[in-house]
C-alpha cells in the first residue's frame, strides 16, 4: 500500500511549513486542464449548471469524449457546442474528457 | 525531491480529493509560508476570475483583489435590465464568496499609483501593498473630449450606460420617460471598444419595451463602423420582431457623430443633418482603465500590449494586463474572454512562481445577444496563443446560423440566461 506512506510525507512537510511544489506537473493533466478551463463559463463551476444550460459534472470521460466528437462531426445536434468542439483535435478531445471526467 | 515522488504526489492528491479537479497541480503549504504574493486590480470578470482561479490552482499563494466598489453590476444583461427584462439586483455580484470562500483578501479602495520597480501598488487611501506578481484589470475608461461637447457631466444627461449601475438605471428612466412617438439614439463608437455587439443587441432590448409601451417610437443608431458584430442575425431578428422600428446608419451614410449639444439634445454627425432625440444613449471611444494609464501600461491607441500566452504586459515585467484593457484580438472585448484570460493568466502566475512549465494556452469566447426574450444569437471562437500571438483557430466558432428555425433561437435564449447565470456563479460564487 502506497497511500500511507505519501500521507506521512504529506503531513510532514505540511508540519515542517515547507512549501512543496510538484514540479513535474503532469503535462497531460496540465493542458486538460487548460483546454477545459472555458467550459465552466457555460456548463457552472465543476460543471454544475445553476440554469438552462446542460450539466456536465457526474459524466464519464468516455460519455463526454464521445459528446464532443458527436458534436464536432454534427452527428449530435447542438446550438454552440458544434461550434466550439470544431476547435479540438482528436487528443485534446481525449484530454478535455478526462479532465472534465473527475468532476463529480 | 525527485522527479517519481513529485509524481506520486500528484497522484494522490487527486485520488484523495485534497485538491478541486478544476486545479491544474496541486501546490501545498504549511506553516502558514506564502508561495507568492500576487495583486490584483478589479474585480470584474477578468480580475476576480484570476482571484479565484489562483487560490484554487494554488493556495499558498497569497491573493489580495483591490476594487473600488462593494459590488459588481455586470454590462452583460445590463441591456435586458434596460428592456425591463430583469431589474438591477439580477446583475448585481458581490464579493463575499471570494473572501470567505475561497480565500482572497478583498480590499475596496482605489489603485492610485504602481512602482514596478519598487513592485508595489498605492492605494488611495494611503496604503501600500507589495507584490510578487500584479495583475492588472481595469476594464475600460472613455476618451472624454473626443466627441466635441460630450465629457462626464454631459454623461447624465447623454448616458453611455457601458458601465453597467446608476448609468443603466438613468438610461432606463429616461426611455420610461420618452413620450410614445419619440426617437432614440444609439450612438456606436468605431473598433476596437467594450462588447462589439452590445450596441446592438441595445438597440433589440429598448426596441423590445418600445414595441409593448411606446410602439410608434424610433430607434436610430449612428455608427462609426459600416458593419457591425452579428449583424446579418440582429438585421434578420429586428425585422421579425420590431418591423420599421430600428434603422441602422453606417458610417458611410454619416453614421458618425462628431459633436454633441446636451442643451437641444442633437447629435451632429460627421456630414449630413444634426439630429435631435428624446433618448440619446452616447457610447463614446474607450480606452484602458485610468490605473494602466497612470501606469504607462497603454500604448498609443489607450490599450496595454500583452504576451499573448502569459498577458504579462510588454511594458512593465511581473505586472499582467488581462480583460478589455489589454491587446488581445481577435478575442473581442467581452466578459467571457476576460475571464477567459484570467484562468490562463492565474496558471501562468502560478507556474512561474513555482517554477513549472506553463502549458500551451487555449482560449475561447462565446458571447450570446438577446434580439428578443425568447430570440437569442450567439458568437463563438476557440483560440491559441503561440510566439505570434493569438489566433482563431479555422473552422470553429462563427455566428448562430441565418436560417435557423424559432425553436433554436428559443433555445439561444435560454441558454443566454443559463450562460449569464454559470459565468457568474464561476467567477463571483
Amino acid at each position: 500500500m502506497q497511500r500511507p506512506i505519501h500521507t506521512l510525507i504529506i503531513t510532514a512537510a505540511t508540519l515542517a511549513g515547507v512549501v512543496i511544489y510538484p514540479a513535474t506537473a503532469d503535462e497531460a493533466l496540465n493542458r486538460g486542464a487548460i483546454l477545459s478551463a472555458s467550459c465552466a463559463s457555460c456548463h457552472g463551476p465543476e460543471g454544475r449548471s445553476p440554469g438552462a444550460i446542460p450539466a456536465i459534472a457526474g459524466k464519464t470521460a468516455e460519455d463526454l469524449r464521445v459528446m464532443l466528437e458527436d458534436f464536432r462531426s454534427g452527428k449530435r445536434r447542438s446550438t454552440v457546442m458544434g461550434r466550439h468542439a470544431k476547435g479540438y483535435s482528436d487528443e485534446e478531445i481525449q484530454l478535455i474528457a478526462t479532465h472534465l471526467g473527475k468532476q463529480k | 525531491m525527485r522527479h517519481s515522488t513529485r509524481r506520486h504526489f500528484i497522484e494522490l492528491i487527486g485520488s484523495a480529493g485534497a485538491v478541486s479537479s478544476m486545479a491544474a497541480w496541486p501546490i501545498v503549504a504549511g506553516g502558514g509560508q506564502s508561495a507568492g504574493r500576487v495583486v490584483i486590480i478589479g474585480g470584474g470578470f477578468g480580475g476576480a476570475t484570476c482571484a479565484k482561479y489562483l487560490r484554487r490552482i494554488a493556495p499558498a499563494i497569497t491573493v489580495t483583489l483591490v476594487e473600488r466598489e462593494s459590488s459588481f453590476v455586470t454590462c452583460p444583461f445590463s441591456n435586458a435590465v434596460l428592456g425591463g427584462l430583469y431589474d438591477i439586483d439580477f446583475i448585481t455580484h458581490h464579493y463575499d464568496a471570494l473572501r470567505d470562500a475561497h480565500g482572497v483578501e478583498v480590499i475596496q479602495d482605489r489603485a492610485s499609483t504602481i512602482d514596478p520597480a519598487a513592485k508595489t501598488v498605492a492605494l488611495s487611501a494611503g496604503s501600500t501593498l507589495t507584490y510578487d506578481k500584479l495583475v492588472v484589470s481595469p476594464g475600460i475608461d472613455f476618451q472624454w473630449g473626443a466627441i466635441d461637447g460630450y465629457d462626464e457631466a454631459a454623461s447624465e444627461q447623454m448616458p453611455h450606460a457601458w458601465k453597467a449601475g446608476p448609468q443603466t438605471l438613468q438610461l432606463r428612466k429616461q426611455l420610461e420617460a420618452m413620450p410614445n412617438g419619440g426617437v432614440v439614439i444609439i450612438a456606436a463608437p468605431r473598433n476596437p471598444f467594450r462588447c462589439p455587439p452590445g450596441p446592438y443587441e441595445r438597440a433589440s432590448m429598448i426596441a423590445h419595451y418600445l414595441k409593448q409601451a411606446k410602439p410608434r417610437s424610433k430607434i436610430l443608431i449612428y455608427d462609426a463602423k459600416d458593419t457591425f458584430s452579428k449583424r446579418p442575425l440582429f438585421e434578420q431578428g429586428w425585422k421579425a420582431l420590431y418591423p420599421g422600428m430600428i434603422e441602422w446608419i453606417p458610417e458611410s451614410e454619416g453614421g458618425a457623430i462628431e459633436a454633441v449639444d446636451v442643451r437641444s439634445m442633437t447629435v451632429h454627425p460627421t456630414f449630413g443633418d444634426p439630429q435631435t432625440g428624446d433618448v440619446i444613449n452616447m457610447i463614446p471611444p474607450q480606452k484602458a482603465g485610468a490605473i494602466a494609464q497612470v501606469a504607462g501600461l497603454a500604448g498609443d491607441g489607450g490599450w496595454c500590449a500583452v504576451d499573448q500566452r502569459t498577458f504579462e504586459s510588454a511594458v512593465h515585467k511581473d505586472i499582467y494586463v488581462i480583460g478589455d484593457a489589454a491587446v488581445a484580438n481577435p478575442m473581442p472585448k467581452s466578459g467571457f474572454a476576460a475571464s477567459s484570460q484570467g484562468k490562463v493568466c492565474a496558471t501562468s502566475i502560478a507556474a512561474s512562481l513555482s517554477g513549472l512549465e506553463m502549458p500551451e494556452p487555449s482560449y475561447s469566447n462565446t458571447c450570446y445577444s438577446l434580439v428578443g426574450p425568447d430570440y437569442g444569437i450567439s458568437v463563438a471562437a476557440v483560440y491559441r496563443a503561440g510566439a505570434e500571438g493569438i489566433v482563431s483557430v479555422e473552422g470553429a466558432g462563427g455566428i448562430s446560423p441565418k436560417d435557423a428555425d424559432t425553436a433554436f433561437r428559443s433555445a439561444e435564449a435560454s441558454y443566454a440566461v443559463g450562460w449569464y447565470q454559470s459565468i457568474t456563479a464561476d467567477i463571483w460564487g
